[in-house]
């Protein structure tokens, strides 16, 4: 069979394709590194984390690794019988999986926290809450970090 | 003083009112090295505590991907006239405090 033009986009086409596929079956996998997942079990213990309720603010493209603003805040009542008791945040790639824990309890009012922290590469950061009646709920986000802390020299 | 705190001075009882706090301190990481490759030791903030009349409303445990100079903000509930007292302390007995006062009417 001569090579017609047809022919040639036609498996061009099929190689892009397959070329595509694994791009696209690695997203869902996610790897989180085991030390990650340690420090967040570490944290939650057995319990089922759930999507859902924490929202994650961070720029999605940060210049200067070291130093990122972040605000993590909770969509809770802050009532007697629901509000949110902690707030944990974690890595995915810097030398340490943790960030941050950070302790509210139910005279905070609003479940809110803001902090400044280090992002060693691109990576995922994510925000764990513990409510009062003692589920977990999560988010996470991706940040892209053009300048990385934590690695350099020092003079 | 090495900290700035950031409280409002005056609120109305039931108001939900921001606190702000920032300290001075390097936060070296202890993952960092200097040129003739000896390990820079680790010397972080560990530990944030903030009290409100004597009783504890906020505290946070950093690590060292908390950047330099470790900077905070969280909320509380007014209730009552007083003193907001927050203290750091860290590596090597690295201890700092600072207070702040509030008149709720």
């Amino acid at each position: 069979m001569p090579t017609t033009r047809r022919r040639f986009l036609g498996l061009a086409g099929g190689v892009t394709a397959a070329g595509a596929i694994p791009i696209v079956t690695l997203q869902p996998l996610q790897a989180t590194p085991a030390m990650l997942t340690a420090a967040v079990r570490n944290i939650v213990g057995e319990a089922a984390v759930r999507t859902g309720k924490v929202k994650l603010d961070i720029p999605p493209l940060v210049e200067n690794g070291n130093t990122v603003p972040m605000t993590v805040s909770v969509a809770s009542p802050m009532t007697a019988d629901d509000y949110v008791k902690s707030i944990h945040v974690f890595n995915e790639k810097n030398p340490q999986p943790n960030i941050g824990n950070f302790h509210l309890g139910l005279s905070a009012g609003r479940a809110q926290v803001s902090t400044r922290i280090r992002l060693a590469d691109t990576q995922r950061v994510i925000a764990i809450a513990r409510l009062s009646d003692d589920t977990f709920w999560q988010v996470a986000a991706d940040v892209v970090v053009t300048l990385a802390a934590c690695t350099e020299e020092m003079n | 003083m090495t900290a700035l705190i950031n409280v409002p001075a005056k609120a109305r009882r039931g108001d939900i009112i921001e606190i702000r706090t920032l300290t001075s301190h390097i936060m070296e990481t202890g993952f960092r090295h200097t040129a003739d490759g000896a390990l820079v030791p680790r010397d972080i903030v560990t530990s944030f505590t903030c009290r409100y009349n004597g009783t504890e409303i906020f505290s946070a445990d950093l690590f060292p991907a908390i950047a330099a100079n470790p900077y905070l903000s969280f909320f509380t509930v007014a209730k009552e006239s007083g003193k907001f007292e927050f203290e750091w302390t860290g590596d090597n007995g690295y201890s700092s405090s600072a207070s702040a006062s509030i008149t709720v009417e």
